[in-house]
């Protein structure tokens, strides 16, 4: 075309980035990636390779070591071996070589950005203008983390060895969200790339090399799901960090199961981009794109489901095709497009079989007539409308350009829509009104919120999600809690610190029974029969029936966590409010200490004086986390742009608690009064030898204020409520102190619903003593971190 | 012939007649700061314009431009200068090497005091370039109405096709609409058949929801191009302005058919900035709006850096200000 002809046209032509440079490292490698292990290239033990290629079309980029278990097992051996000496390098050894990392990826962010292209297909202004500054943002921020470790975590220590399994849509950039905090508090790591994308993990391995970092502190496995099993297998791992599907998630969660392992999923979503009448609606389509057609809808926080109020939908998805019209898809190396190639055909066809189905179930597809590529992986900006909830579509990730629409009238209806999801990972809300916006941040079960802006991440601000999309955080401090564990918990015993009772005779004459009593179960602010009508009977130390307590079943447990879920005024009271019921409690607690006092001494044959200063210690305790109600309370953190980003701590909403079968009546509150303080209503069930006591306190708990439904009491066969509980889908956490087999059980049927769990692995507290029964792990545990971003400015 | 285009699409546009006074097409407006930052963060890195193609939009840029002089100390001899290289604005042997010597390249108008247009309005007359007077007290607006219509039919007596008003901030500012609108009404009348620019002075505005409203306004009474800036406040012309300007552009469009035109004015000095612009106004409006018709540039200095551009590509070598004509 003659440039008069262009004057005439103004088209913008093609503007590639050259691929010279990225394509003379490839040679430089003979175009063979290998495992980085101990500091050196290894040959796959197998000799066996894949390739990897350019989806953009179809070229073979490169032959990727296929990782077996062997390789995996050096790989974690080296990283075993580097553990002691990475620690002892202390916060400012390690911040030195985490700032290298950060200024060598910097220096060599072009060749990172078009290698990434060319493996990936995203759009190279989309690698090159966020996926390698936000990598070298997260290399920063965790060197300074590292610097000030010991100051900010004092009372935290390095988990040891951790393996990490990364996806295909962010290569580098989940790269740096997994290694950059686990070198950071003092870990090292074997990482294995996802098959399709393995090139940046080794040049990354690369720059590891350039700058010295200790032999065996970053391991690099690459390879396929075979590799990943293995490393999720090692006994040498302490924990697993993955991202990617939910299904993979869930295997995950089952595999690790009773292991130790720590574990941070971050998994699938389905998460809402919610419109509202008052939005600044240009502005908002464009957020839009950011949302779905970025990265080719390949993330798993994609705002896939539009929600828009039915005020402004037809105004508003007009303006949507219209802008639908002008994307453009083509070569990752034009600078010239919008969108990429998909990273697979495999994904291509996925997409396109979810979209037909669509269609089947009744939902409006709608494509631009604009040119798409005719070779490569590529697949166009679609939008369906008419995808009501019960469609396959508004409830399933496809993980592509693909939009589902339905409308909604008021913001309750926004939010009830938005909820409606076995996900929780993001939401992005549109208005013009604070209030609008503020009021329904905290309703949404999602990690992270946006308002009015969408998919924007920094090193400082957490991610992750609720529900199916996984747990646990990355970025900000809360993220660095996945990478240590409280030095206490390296002191927990595997036999019992305290008596859980029935260790001597009884001297048999406290609290006579004058008039039958009958304990029953506690639910929902009622006292009520258990639905098996059968009863246990308690005995005190001296082997004399005290009282009968109620067998609760599978159907009680189903009663108490209705009646805590229709409890959820608790969670959304002040916290001030919550802290004057816990006082009220202390108060009429303590006006009983002596009862309770009696009761301690028949159960157990402790000493009056034991006793007593168990009653004591437990006001204690109810003082402590009254106190703590309002205070544990939430961050702004420092994002690089004009906005605040709150890191609110939110309760987790309904805990079930399998309480200590040790550790009497202050075990007991120890597990249940954190809970509470932070807002979660719980179902708890106390130990055999603690029942009757927990049934005293439910008197209590009556004259106190407590809201009907905060706690549940159900006694009863252990084993078999533990296990109802762990199965059931409509609770967000699960406590356990018991058995090493009760933990495996649990985290294995949590992997059902990804419901947060906390077990012992049949190691034992001492409840008597604060450091470990009042950690702030209580507090973390009970939470979880939701951040905020509001931008501003007018 | 002064209203004919001077390139591109001859298609007449239809000039926009102007409507009722309809305050629930505007009062709505709320426009977010951040968002529309975040788009024009993104837009000018989405598209990239390189090589012939760059050239070809810097000529495009040429022609869209409304080559200024307004100063205190402007003289016939400085403006005669300027009008002659608003008629020829690259060296001929550029232009022949490129070979565009037919597209007639001239910038789309200069722009001047009333007070000069005894020397632009012949000094142009033949070459397609229009004259443009900034009128109504410019650049503060701070004179009697009548002054201000007077000063406009002069202007258009004199013989500017163009008339570059600026709106009275204050109406503006209190929320005065309808008395706003009345104001630009009066103005569109008193420029019979000349074009009305109206100069919102976004820069002293205050909010962006402000800009977006007295664009609605301007175009509700009639201007045939809403405009930025005076250049002689201390922010002038921004692409978080631009969007919000076009984007009204783009809604009254739709909502009546007729097309208005956007002039950026101050501050764009590089012709990188020319091409974001043009990049921005393609994205948002389409290429229907990418003619002098419907886009232009206030701007002094920004040829210059196009003429360096240009010789850039043809010889690989960078260019100097003094080897192109000043104007």
């Amino acid at each position: 075309m003659s440039i008069k002809e262009i004057f005439n046209t103004m088209e913008y032509g093609n503007a590639f980035e050259s691929a010279q440079q990225a394509d003379a490292w490839l040679e430089s490698r003979d175009r063979t990636l290998l495992h980085y292990i101990n500091g050196k290239w290894c040959q796959p033990e197998t000799g066996q390779f894949f390739d990897t290629s350019n989806p953009a079309n179809g070229k073979k980029l490169a032959q990727v070591a296929d990782g077996s278990e062997q390789d995996v097992a050096e790989a974690v051996a080296s990283a075993h071996a580097a553990k002691a000496g990475w620690k002892k390098l202390g916060g400012h050894g390690r911040a030195k070589y985490l700032y290298a990392l950060a200024r060598q990826v910097q220096k060599h962010a072009r060749l990172f950005a078009v290698l990434e292209s060319l493996d990936n297909g995203k759009p190279i202004r989309e690698s090159r203008d966020i996926d390698i500054p936000l990598v070298a943002r997260h290399f920063y921020h965790h060197a300074g983390w590292a610097q000030v470790m010991d100051r900010e975590l004092p009372d935290y220590e390095p988990l040891g060895v951790v393996g990490q399994i990364i996806p295909w849509n962010f290569p580098l950039l989940m790269l740096a969200w997994k290694i950059a905090p686990a070198l950071a508090m003092g870990n090292t790591l074997v990482l294995k790339p996802a098959e399709f994308t393995s090139t940046t993990a080794i040049l990354f391995a690369q720059i590891c090399d350039d700058i010295g970092l200790p032999k065996g502190v970053v391991n690099i496995v690459l390879g396929d799901a075979k590799a990943g099993s293995a490393l999720v297998a090692h006994p040498l791992v302490n924990k697993i960090a993955f991202t990617g599907s939910t299904e993979v998630g869930r295997i995950l969660r089952r595999e690790t199961a009773g292991t130790g392992k720590k574990l941070s999923l971050e998994l699938g979503g389905k998460s809402a981009f919610v419109v509202y009448d008052d939005a600044d609606l240009d502005s908002t389509v464009e957020g839009l794109v950011d949302a779905i057609w970025f990265n080719q809808g390949q993330v798993c926080c994609a705002g896939s489901r539009l929600l828009v109020q039915e005020s402004v939908k037809e105004r508003f998805l007009a303006k949507v095709k219209a802008r639908m019209a002008k994307l453009v898809s083509g070569d990752s190396l034009d600078k010239n497009i919008d969108m990429g190639a998909l990273v697979d055909e495999s994904q291509r066809s996925r997409i396109a079989s979810l979209v037909a189905l669509g269609a089947q179930e009744g939902g409006v597809v709608w494509q631009p007539d604009t040119p798409m590529p005719t070779t490569g992986c590529y697949y166009p900006p679609t939008i369906i409308t008419d995808v009501e909830p019960a469609s396959t579509l508004a409830q399933e990730e496809i993980f592509g350009p693909v939009l589902v629409v339905s409308s909604f009238r008021t913001p309750a209806e926004s939010v009830a829509l938005a909820n409606n999801s076995r996900y929780g990972l993001a939401v992005s809300l549109w208005t013009e009104n604070i209030n609008l916006a503020l009021d329904i941040a905290p309703k949404i079960k999602a990690g992270v919120v946006w308002v009015n802006c969408t998919n924007v991440f920094d090193a400082a601000a957490g991610f992750g999600g609720y529900r199916e999309s996984g747990f646990g955080r990355e970025g900000g401090k809360e993220g660095l809690f996945e990478y240590v564990k409280p030095r206490w918990e390296a002191q927990l015993s595997t036999s019992p610190v305290l008596k859980a009772g029935k260790a001597k005779a009884a001297k048999g004459d406290a609290a006579q029974v004058v008039i039958d009593r009958t304990p029953k179960l506690y639910i929902g602010g009622k006292q009520v029969r258990p639905d098996s009508g059968y009863t246990d009977v308690v005995r005190g130390a001296n082997g004399q029936t005290i009282a009968e307590l109620p067998q609760g079943s599978r159907k009680d447990i189903r009663n108490a966590v209705e009646a805590a879920q229709a409890a959820s005024g608790w969670t959304q009271t002040s916290a001030h409010n919550r802290a004057q019921v816990l006082y009220y409690v202390a108060e009429n607690f303590s006006a009983r200490a002596a009862e309770f006092e009696a009761r301690i001494v028949q159960l157990t044959g402790k000493s009056a004086r034991a006793a007593k200063a168990e009653v004591e210690q437990c006001i204690d305790r109810l003082y402590t986390y009254a106190a703590l109600t309002d205070k544990y309370d939430g961050d702004v953190h420092s994002t690089p742009m004009r906005a605040v980003t709150l890191a609110m701590k939110e309760a987790l909403g309904v805990i079930g608690i399998v309480a200590p079968e040790e550790g009497g009546l202050l075990g007991l509150l120890s597990v249940v009064l954190p809970a509470i303080a932070m807002g979660n209503r719980v179902v708890v069930v106390p130990s055999e030898a603690t029942g009757l006591l927990a049934c005293d306190l439910y008197q209590v708990l009556d004259t106190s204020d407590l809201p009907g439904g905060v706690i549940n009491i159900v006694t009863g066969d252990r084993v078999a409520l533990t296990d109802t509980l762990a199965r059931h889908y409509d609770i967000e956490g699960l406590w356990y102190w018991g058995t090493a087999e009760g933990s495996t059980l649990i985290e294995t049927e949590a992997a059902a619903t990804m419901k947060r769990t906390w077990v012992n692995y049949g190691r034992f507290y001492d409840w008597h003593d604060d450091r470990v029964a009042t950690s702030e792990q209580f507090l973390r545990k009970a939470t979880e971190i939701k951040n905020i971003w509001i931008p501003y400015g007018e | 012939m002064a209203n004919m285009p001077s390139s591109g699409d001859a298609q007449a546009i239809p000039r926009n007649p102007g409507m009722p006074f309809r305050p629930e097409l505007f009062q709505h407006i709320k426009i977010n700061k951040s968002a529309v930052e975040r788009r024009c963060d993104s837009i000018v890195k989405r598209r990239s314009v390189k090589k012939d193609h760059q050239v070809a939009w810097l000529l495009k840029a040429i022609t869209c431009m409304d080559l200024t002089t307004l100063s205190g100390d402007d003289t016939p001899g400085t403006v005669t200068r300027l009008c002659r290289k608003a008629m020829q604005p690259v060296r001929a042997d550029i232009i022949a090497r490129l070979g565009v010597q037919d597209l007639g390249i001239t910038t789309g108008a200069v722009c001047v005091y009333h007070n000069m247009l005894a020397t632009a309005v012949p000094a142009v007359a033949g070459s397609g370039v229009h004259v443009a007077a900034v009128s109504t007290g410019f650049p503060a607006g701070q004179i009697p109405l009548p002054f201000k219509i007077n000063e406009i039919k002069a202007s258009v007596a004199a013989g500017a096709t163009e008339i570059d008003i600026v709106i009275s901030r204050e109406l503006a500012l209190t929320g005065q609409w309808e008395a706003l609108y009345e104001e630009v009404k009066a103005y569109r009348e008193a420029c019979g058949e000349a074009h009305l620019k109206a100069i919102l002075a976004t820069g002293e505005l205050g909010t962006l929801t402000t800009v977006a409203k007295a664009s609605w306004v301007c175009m509700m009474a009639g201007a045939d191009f809403i405009k930025t800036s005076t250049g002689k406040e201390p922010v002038n012309a921004t692409l978080p302005f631009s969007l919000v300007m076009v984007r009204a552009i783009r809604e009254y469009h739709e909502l009546t058919g007729f097309m208005i035109g956007y002039k950026p004015a101050g501050g764009i000095k590089t012709a990188k900035q020319s091409l974001d612009y043009l990049a921005m106004i393609k994205e948002e409006l389409g290429n229907a709006w990418l003619r002098p018709e419907l886009f232009r540039f206030g701007a002094s200095s920004l040829l210059g850096d196009i003429e360096r551009q240009l010789e850039h590509y043809l010889t690989g070598s960078y260019s100097a200000q003094f080897r192109h004509p000043m104007g």
